[in-house]
């Protein structure tokens, strides 16, 4: 347990420098960040990001974390603060906390199947967990990516996803929402890949996050197959403040999303999802 | 080789039906195989046959003016490809365009549909595969018409 004054330096941004911009899409940006102070974090976890004069906002960590203090952060520009950090350019300052949260249990896969299901943005908290399962690929049996996106154009990293494949350490299953007659992929939802990809339920360990709908139609089709709600494991995305478990204002039900989220087993999380009043 | 009724056996669609249904209905069957560019069936032909995907892929389209071709679905082995011969006007709704080089279980449409009116029970296994096929065809159109992937989330 952190000490209350080591809990209020947390409530503190550092600051750190923008190494890196690039465009991913027509609306998302990754950047590395220069954050020299930065502790170790763990895949599933977030930083509080604060673009100066404008706000603060939690973006997941969606790079190799293996260096700390060169953290990567895939961000759509949806809003007023992630339009701002998205505009960033290398060399500027930003105000940086954490890491924060509960990430992937990557551990309770080890000895049976990896099985990633991403849809949208919802990939780039989930790479960090790609990466560390392929750096000890030895200890899982398959290792499965299921990713569906609007359009092609909306898909993220898709030269990595293309080096994936070609690798073969990691099998990789793609679907859009809709496209031109020059795609030559698959086209459909992305809980059609489930039953496309051949999962043995009793070999199953999930990871999922994406918008809650999917995700919760996702864990249904897994549900089918025999892969129970506790070894299906999502990301939830709540109005994240203090990202300590302080404000409330990520409450859900019994769960501060902050604190003991943003991953959640899918049998914990989804009375709390299909609570409208939560 | 494998006859026509093992390949039955082997899909999803028909695996589960029982053996003399399976021999039934593969009297209505032969296989047949589209080269990648060309078409199953276009929008408005009759709807005269019900097809089992063994291999390749298939892309259902729909044609907008100024829209151009648009992909709606696309399909693959083991799937079901038409059931517009189970309805009137039997006239089908998409363009179904071959992405990759399919081969198919091609069913007789019209035979089905006498064997199902002879043998209710097999009517009724038929209508209950294609019963499951709606379902999770319309539960992934209603995930696709809330594009959950579009900017809701404001921040």
């Amino acid at each position: 347990m952190p000490s209350a004054d080591g809990q209020a330096c947390a409530l503190v941004p550092r600051a750190a420098t923008v190494g890196r911009v690039w465009q991913e899409t027509h609306d998302t940006w990754s950047l590395e960040l220069e954050d020299t102070d930065a502790p170790q974090a763990q895949p599933g976890q977030f930083n509080m990001l604060y673009a100066f004069g404008v706000g603060e906002v939690p973006i997941s960590f969606s790079g190799d974390l293996s260096d700390p203090t060169r953290p990567l952060h895939t961000i759509r520009a949806v809003g007023a603060v992630t339009r701002a950090l998205c505009a960033l350019t290398p060399g500027s300052s930003l105000g940086v906390r954490g890491p924060f949260g509960v990430g992937w249990p990557l551990d309770a896969a080890r000895g049976g199947d990896v099985v990633v299901l991403a849809g949208g943005i919802g990939l780039a908290p989930l790479r960090p967990l790609l990466y560390a399962a392929l750096a000890s690929r030895g200890d899982f049996g398959r290792v499965v990516l299921l990713y569906g996106s609007r359009t092609p154009a909306d898909l993220l990293y898709p030269a990595e996803l293309d080096a994936w494949r070609a690798a073969s350490e990691l099998e990789v299953f793609v679907t859009v929402d809709a496209a031109s007659p020059e795609w030559r992929g698959d086209v459909g939802v992305v809980t059609n890949l489930v039953a496309k990809a051949g999962l043995d339920p009793t070999r199953t360990t999930a990871f999922s996050c994406g918008p809650e709908i999917m995700m919760t139609f996702c864990a249904r089709r897994l549900q089918t197959l025999g892969v129970p709600d506790t070894k299906v494991h999502v990301s939830l995305e709540r109005n994240m403040k203090c990202a300590l478990g302080w404000c409330g204002r990520c409450q859900l039900g019994s769960e501060l999303v902050c604190r003991d989220g943003p991953v959640l087993p899918f049998a914990q999380a989804a009375p709390l999802m299909a609570t409208r009043e939560l | 080789m494998r006859t026509l009724e093992q390949e039955l056996e082997q899909l999803p669609f028909t695996q589960g039906l029982r053996p003399e249904h399976r021999a039934l209905i593969a009297g209505c069957a032969k296989n047949r195989a589209f080269r990648e560019g060309s078409y199953v069936f276009r929008t408005g032909d009759p709807a005269d046959t019900f097809y089992l995907l063994r291999t390749g892929r298939v892309a259902l389209e729909v044609y907008g003016p100024t829209r151009g071709a648009l992909t709606v679905q696309t399909l693959g082995p083991g799937d079901i490809l038409g059931w517009s011969w189970l309805f009137e006007p039997y006239v089908t709704s998409f363009d179904a365009r071959v992405v990759s080089d399919t081969r198919t279980v091609a069913f007789d449409g019209a035979c089905l549909r006498r064997k199902a009116e002879e043998d209710h029970e097999l009517g009724y296994q038929l209508m209950r595969g294609m019963a499951q096929v709606f379902t999770d065809r319309l539960e992934a159109t209603r995930m696709q018409l809330l594009d959950v992937y579009g900017d809701h989330a404001q921040r």
